[in-house]
């Protein structure tokens, strides 16, 4: 009894010390956006010792910049998020549910695209991208983003359509549903936590990406990781500035996570069968 | 009318022949029950049926309609899945109503028909429930009134009560029987067990290895099994083999007795040693070893004056003999010698 409370005892510190250090940069991003940029560079650094300030805030937001990039950001990856649920969503549905000989290497395949460097396609995508008058504009980054993060929403997808047991789509057939009603109506509803969970994924994914933002837009279609990205060039280095803006930038995702999150824990499939 | 047959239908998974070019009549009206082992293709045919499958060859005709190219709801068909496959996300309300809901039909038809058939269910306390919150039974009945609901041409039940326990399985055998009598609706119902067949059946069709053994009511596949397989198959405690001399002696391979046709009697002429003895109150059964190697079971021996190990004489009731050839085929009954008595044979 003794020696299990004793396990208990490590294993939390363990649990403690290793959250601490992976929340460690997240923390002190946290509590620079609240000093003043002297204080931020200052050594030793200080922790909470030091002049509480919003400026950096006040300054962010008047600048009007940020909005801007939000509206900018919510767009590109709410847009590509959606389109790759609606494309994957079929294309997992058929894995899932009519396999053929053919269906793993194709899942492995599309896989194998996230092998390359997106830096190995920048120079034909550029080329592209300029000729077909999508540089620097929000359609071409929803484009991009959803084609980026497809394979991984098929995987997620596949994966978790798999747990769906096949019967009930036939039985919903059998009773008449077209395929769209057997999506909507049956899988869609019994996937919900696995669609939730890959969309929350796909869309923090296209909100965190930086090569293609950084580099495929300059001023219309900035994003807030372009947005941050400005802080650290022309005219110097902002570190409070520069942790203000990005926990500003962390805050919508966390929202749109927290929503996702009762869909996430919600286990619908139990008393399905058996 | 609401005929289906079955002309050469024939289904491949890749290389593996699944049925092989089947031609059935399921009688309309009528109870008809698909029994075979598992992996015979019982259920695959159920399947191509209800147009969960695609046929590869062969003809498919519902009420004389080809109907091999129709969408599984077209077909007016409703099946019985072995998992019950409820949506777990609706309630028996919404599981009930669903085929009407897709159909489009006036929300007051869907409440009318769903609640008449939660009624003739006794479902109707449990509407808005949803299915995890219901037993077993309960799960299966609101199954079958999701098939009830859509007024098929014929349900088809996919061993539908293989995972309830046995008291349940033997209630809902008689609640399945009486509500398909009372609708008069065809059925068509796989099962690997052969007791549920012979109890629910009008019409047994046995499979084996992707074929129709045989198909007749269950009173002509008990009497007279058209294969050494369907003789075994059908019937519990199952037929014994006889080979050898005494098989020989009937002019026959293989011979096979039911165990209510083995009696032992001290004028018998098989020399067999007792095994084991199961008594069942109505009934009893002796499980013996003859001496030529064969294991057999004789049924309803009256009094039971012997123990295991002992030696008893076993006879073979006259006219009880199954005469079957080298291909395992049932041969025709022989007309008896005048004077031979061809039932006493020593092992």
């Amino acid at each position: 009894m003794r020696t299990r409370r004793r396990h208990r005892a490590i294993a939390t510190m363990f649990a403690w010390a290793a959250s601490l250090t992976i929340a460690f940069p997240l923390l002190w991003t946290l509590l620079t956006s609240f000093k003043t940029e002297l204080e931020a560079v200052s050594f030793p650094p200080r922790f909470l010792s030091f002049d509480w300030t919003l400026a950096n805030y006040r300054g962010i937001l008047a600048e009007g910049d940020y909005l801007h990039s939000l509206v900018n950001s919510v767009i590109v990856a709410g847009g590509s998020s959606a389109l790759v649920l609606a494309l994957a969503i079929p294309a997992a549905w058929s894995m899932a549910f009519a396999p053929t000989h053919r269906t793993r290497g194709i899942l492995l395949w599309m896989l194998s695209t996230k092998m390359l460097p997106p830096v190995g396609v920048f120079i034909p995508i550029f080329l592209f991208y300029r000729d077909w008058g999508l540089l620097d504009s929000r359609t071409g980054l929803v484009l991009l983003l959803a084609a980026a993060n497809l394979p991984i929403a098929v995987w997620m997808l596949f994966s978790n359509f798999r747990e769906v047991p096949g019967e009930i789509l036939e039985a919903s057939r059998m009773d008449g549903a077209s395929l769209w009603q057997e999506l909507v109506s049956v899988l869609a509803p019994l996937a919900l936590p696995g669609i939730a969970s890959t969309f929350f994924l796909v869309f923090t994914l296209a909100w965190n990406e930086s090569f293609w933002t950084l580099n495929l837009v300059t001023t219309e279609a900035t994003p807030l990781t372009a947005f941050i990205a400005a802080f650290s060039s022309p005219q110097g280095l902002f570190w409070a500035r520069l942790s203000a803006a990005s926990i500003l930038s962390i805050v919508p995702v966390l929202l749109i996570g927290w929503l996702c999150q009762r869909q996430l824990v919600r286990g619908l499939t139990f008393g399905a069968v058996k | 009318m609401s005929g289906i047959v079955l002309e050469g239908v024939t289904k491949r998974f890749g290389d593996h022949l699944v049925t092989d070019a089947i031609d059935l009549v399921i009688p309309d009206g009528a109870f008809t029950v698909f029994v075979g082992p598992s992996g015979c293709g019982k259920t695959t045919l159920l399947r191509l049926i209800a147009g969960l499958e695609d046929i590869d060859s062969g003809r498919l005709l519902i009420d004389g309609v080809d109907a091999a190219q129709t969408s599984p709801a077209a077909r007016g068909l409703a099946m019985v899945f072995q998992s019950y496959a409820l949506y777990p996300h609706m309630t028996v309300r919404a599981n009930l109503g669903f085929a009407l809901k897709v159909a489009r039909r006036p929300r007051a038809e869907i409440a009318e028909r769903t609640e008449q058939v939660a009624e003739m269910l006794n479902l109707t306390p449990f509407l808005d429930r949803r299915p995890g919150a219901l037993s077993g039974g309960q799960r299966q009945r609101v199954a079958i009134g999701r098939a009830l609901v859509r007024e098929p041409k014929a349900f088809l039940f996919d061993e539908p009560l293989s995972n309830l326990d046995a008291e349940l399985r033997a209630q809902m055998r008689i609640e399945i029987r009486r509500l398909q009598q009372q609708l008069g609706i065809t059925a068509i119902y796989v099962t690997h067990d052969q007791a549920e067949a012979m109890t629910m059946a009008d019409r047994i069709v046995v499979f084996r290895d992707g074929r129709v053994e045989q198909a007749g009511s269950p009173g002509e596949i008990y009497r007279n099994p058209a294969s050494r397989f369907v003789a075994g198959f059908i019937g519990s405690p199952r037929m014994n083999f006889l080979g050898g001399a005494i098989a020989a002696k009937h002019g026959a391979v293989t011979i096979g007795v039911r165990p209510e046709h083995l009696a032992i009697d001290p004028a018998g002429t098989i020399s067999a040693a007792v095994q084991a003895i199961e008594y069942l109150g109505s009934d009893s059964f002796v499980h013996l070893g003859a001496q030529s190697g064969e294991t057999l079971i004789a049924r309803g021996v009256p009094d039971l004056d012997f123990r295991s190990g002992d030696t008893v004489q076993l006879r073979i009731a006259p006219g009880a003999v199954h005469r079957f050839d080298a291909d395992d085929r049932a041969m025709p009954a022989p007309a008896p010698a005048p004077g031979a008595n061809i039932f006493e044979e020593t092992v």
